[in-house]
């Protein structure tokens, strides 16, 4: 800013170059700085993907490369011999492999041009480095899908979520519009322990709930991580009440003077204008019961059949536990279909959760 | 730009008695019908089973032996404040939150703040880059930064020997198993840093080109202008997140397994509730541990908003 106080005096070279150069130069220090603390931040994905396709040399030797890589061969008259990085008498190196070993003498052919025939190399061959070329392990996916029956994994999460986001968008669509459009005593009352239910931990009600549950015979069954969700919950009831005060009241007032009762308002007029928060209201709920792990370890912990993701993910580390690459496959194919849904409705759910949060 | 806990002020509460006309008890009825499936989920999923569990904590409910329940008064309060692994779980509680509040709190405002800095570029970008391990299922989130921590293989510990520190052994290690868990933490606070983010894009340029004027440095102006005004989500995250850390079970559980390891280090307070109820049947203690929890949360949440007056700024007319 103090370049701006500047300007009125005559323009030298120096302050044109301090007026454009500096802000640049600071906004180039300052995203290199932020870039490193993503970098780090983010390194934790790098970890998971590179591990999820080696197999467990790769990860157990040390010496090994980051990325998943074997030591590179070349196949010469029929046989496979190790590539290694070989100086020549001026220093320079080259990817030579090695067909015949020897104490201080071996014989390396170029792969390049094989035709020029065998090379003769004086010097000690263990002190070489080998090359190594990538070799993704891509077969770990296919194990650990089949070993977690992802596929029946993936029905049953789908399932208990899908069925839980139609009554969570329903049940809490209804509610804000009662909170948003009608005028009832005591609504400020129930407004207020509405909110105050996100304070509430979900321990606190746990056990009654575990024994109602119980006694109805739904243990076992997916009912309990279905059913409370056609009964609104206070986040999502927030959102869309905030969402419905930006719609204008005339709106609502005119479509009841042409006769619409409430339930005609509500569908004909508040839905159609609030597609992004109902399908943000989706998409959280999607999330959240894709995460779900205290309730179907409640009441599924019996009935594997049953199952959703986040409970076989953690079964079958279980029993994986020493195989790292197997881990982080597991891992992968736990967050794949979130991400892709992230990344598909970017924007409606990141402007939902700044509006869950902050009164516009 | 309050956060919405900002709802929750007593002062708006209007006991007034209006006479019904025969149109404002229609439009209240019809209100009362949308609100229905809310009012009946919070009688049964809510105040029921609050008032439920209240009972069971005076009975030995035992699921596997429920024909022979039995009054038992004041024992298991007794028990409660007599069992040892009750004063683990509680030290435990206490100890982690000493390091994850703090942390919870400051890691959304730094965040947002280096993603609000105008001399940022691509800051969207950024910024849906810095959420995006918000979205990470909790299990996978905890494999990942299991392996991360490693001793042998894990990149943090490859780093540190290749800058020629020897790493400790993150999740094996009582001194260490804190600080892992926070860490395996700040892929968390997604949702909070955008709160904070679009707080921050909502302060008035005006404060700033006056503070410019003034001569008040990045700091003084972050200091005394952008943290006042974004007391109310700074409040909202400590309420939150206070509740999340009495409720802490799912990241050691996945991460150490339901015993506490190493040696008792995350035998947290959900671990013991999860383990009494639901691993061993015992409602009835298992009702009286969530209700003295209960009590718990409703102290520190009341100490909160009290001491909220003192410190949690609120713009001109935003309080309603």
């Amino acid at each position: 800013m103090a370049t701006r106080t500047r300007s009125s005096r005559p323009v030298h070279t120096s302050s044109v170059l301090q007026r454009q150069v500096r802000p640049a130069l600071a906004g180039a220090t300052f995203t290199l700085f932020t870039l490193i603390i993503l970098t780090a931040f983010l390194s934790p994905f790098g970890y998971m993907t590179v591990t999820a396709l080696k197999d467990r040399p790769m990860i157990t030797e040390s010496s090994t490369p980051i990325l998943p890589s074997k030591p590179a061969t070349f196949t010469y008259e029929g046989e496979e011999y190790p590539i290694l990085f070989v100086p020549d008498e001026n220093g320079r190196l080259h990817e030579w492999a090695i067909i015949k070993k020897g104490r201080e003498e071996s014989t390396f052919i170029d792969p390049k041009n094989p035709d020029t025939g065998p090379i003769q190399w004086t010097g000690k061959w263990r002190t070489l480095e080998s090359t190594w070329e990538l070799s993704p392990v891509w077969e770990n996916f296919g194990y650990a899908w089949t070993q977690l029956n992802m596929l029946r994994l993936l029905r049953n999460t789908l399932l208990i979520a899908v069925v839980g986001m139609i009554g969570t968008v329903c049940s809490c669509t209804v509610v804000a519009y009662g909170f948003t459009r009608f005028r009832i005593p005591g609504k400020s009352i129930l407004f207020m322990m509405l909110v105050s239910t996100m304070i509430l931990p979900s321990f606190v009600t746990i056990v009654p709930t575990y024994i109602l549950f119980e006694r109805m015979g739904w243990m076992g069954t997916m009912l309990p991580l279905m059913v409370p969700h056609f009964f609104a919950n206070a986040y999502n009831v927030f959102l869309l009440r905030q969402y419905f005060l930006t719609i204008p009241r005339e709106m609502d007032e005119a479509a009841m003077i042409d006769g619409a009762g409430p339930i005609r308002t509500l569908i004909s007029v508040i839905l159609p204008q609030s597609v992004p928060a109902l399908v943000a209201v989706g998409i959280f709920h999607f999330m959240w019961a894709w995460n779900d792990f205290f309730g179907p370890l409640l009441y599924l912990s019996t009935e594997i059949d049953l199952q959703p993701v986040a409970i076989g993910i953690q079964r079958f580390n279980q029993q994986f536990s020493a195989r790292p690459h197997m881990v982080q496959a597991s891992a992968l194919l736990g967050l794949l279909l979130p991400l892709i849904l992230f990344f598909l409705a970017q924007r409606v759910f990141m402007r939902g959760i700044v509006f869950t949060g902050v009164e516009k | 730009m309050s956060s919405m806990f900002s709802e929750l002020s007593f002062k708006d509460l209007k006991f007034t008695r209006t006479k019904l006309t025969k149109l404002t008890r229609r439009e209240a009825l019809w209100g009362l019908f949308f609100l229905s499936p809310w009012i009946i989920g919070f009688l049964l999923w809510t105040l029921g089973p609050m008032i439920a569990s209240f009972v069971f904590s005076f009975t030995d409910f035992n699921l596997l032996h429920r024909e022979e329940m039995q009054w038992v008064g004041l024992d298991n309060y007794r028990l409660l404040f007599t069992d040892p692994n009750v004063k683990t779980a509680v030290s435990v509680s206490l100890r982690f939150a000493a390091i994850a509040l703090p942390v919870g709190i400051l890691q959304p405002v730094l965040m947002a703040a280096l993603l609000n800095d105008e001399r940022l570029w691509a800051r969207r970008l950024f910024t849906t880059l810095f959420y995006l391990p918000s979205i990470v299922p909790m299990v996978s989130t905890v494999y990942i930064w299991q392996g991360m921590m490693n001793t042998q293989t894990g990149w943090i510990n490859r780093f540190l020997t290749a800058i020629g520190i020897a790493g400790p052994d993150w999740l094996n290690a009582r001194a260490w198993i804190y600080p892992s868990l926070v860490i395996i933490g700040l892929w968390g606070v997604g949702d909070m840093m955008l709160y904070t983010l679009a707080t921050m894009q909502g302060v008035p340029t005006e404060l700033y080109e006056a503070a410019q004027v003034d001569g008040a440095g990045r700091f003084r102006q972050f200091r005394h202008i952008t943290l006042p005004m974004i007391t109310p989500v700074i409040f909202y995250n400590l309420i939150l997140s206070s509740i999340g850390i009495v409720q802490y079970f799912l990241v050691p559980f996945v991460l150490k397994g339901p015993n506490g390891d190493p040696g008792n280090a995350t035998w947290f307070y959900g671990m013991h509730l999860y383990k009494e109820a639901f691993a061993y049947s015992k409602m009835g203690y298992g009702a009286t541990l969530a209700w003295v929890l209960f009590l718990f949360v409703l102290i520190v949440t009341i100490f909160l908003f009290w001491s909220s007056k003192y410190w949690v700024f609120y713009q001109a007319g935003e309080q309603k």
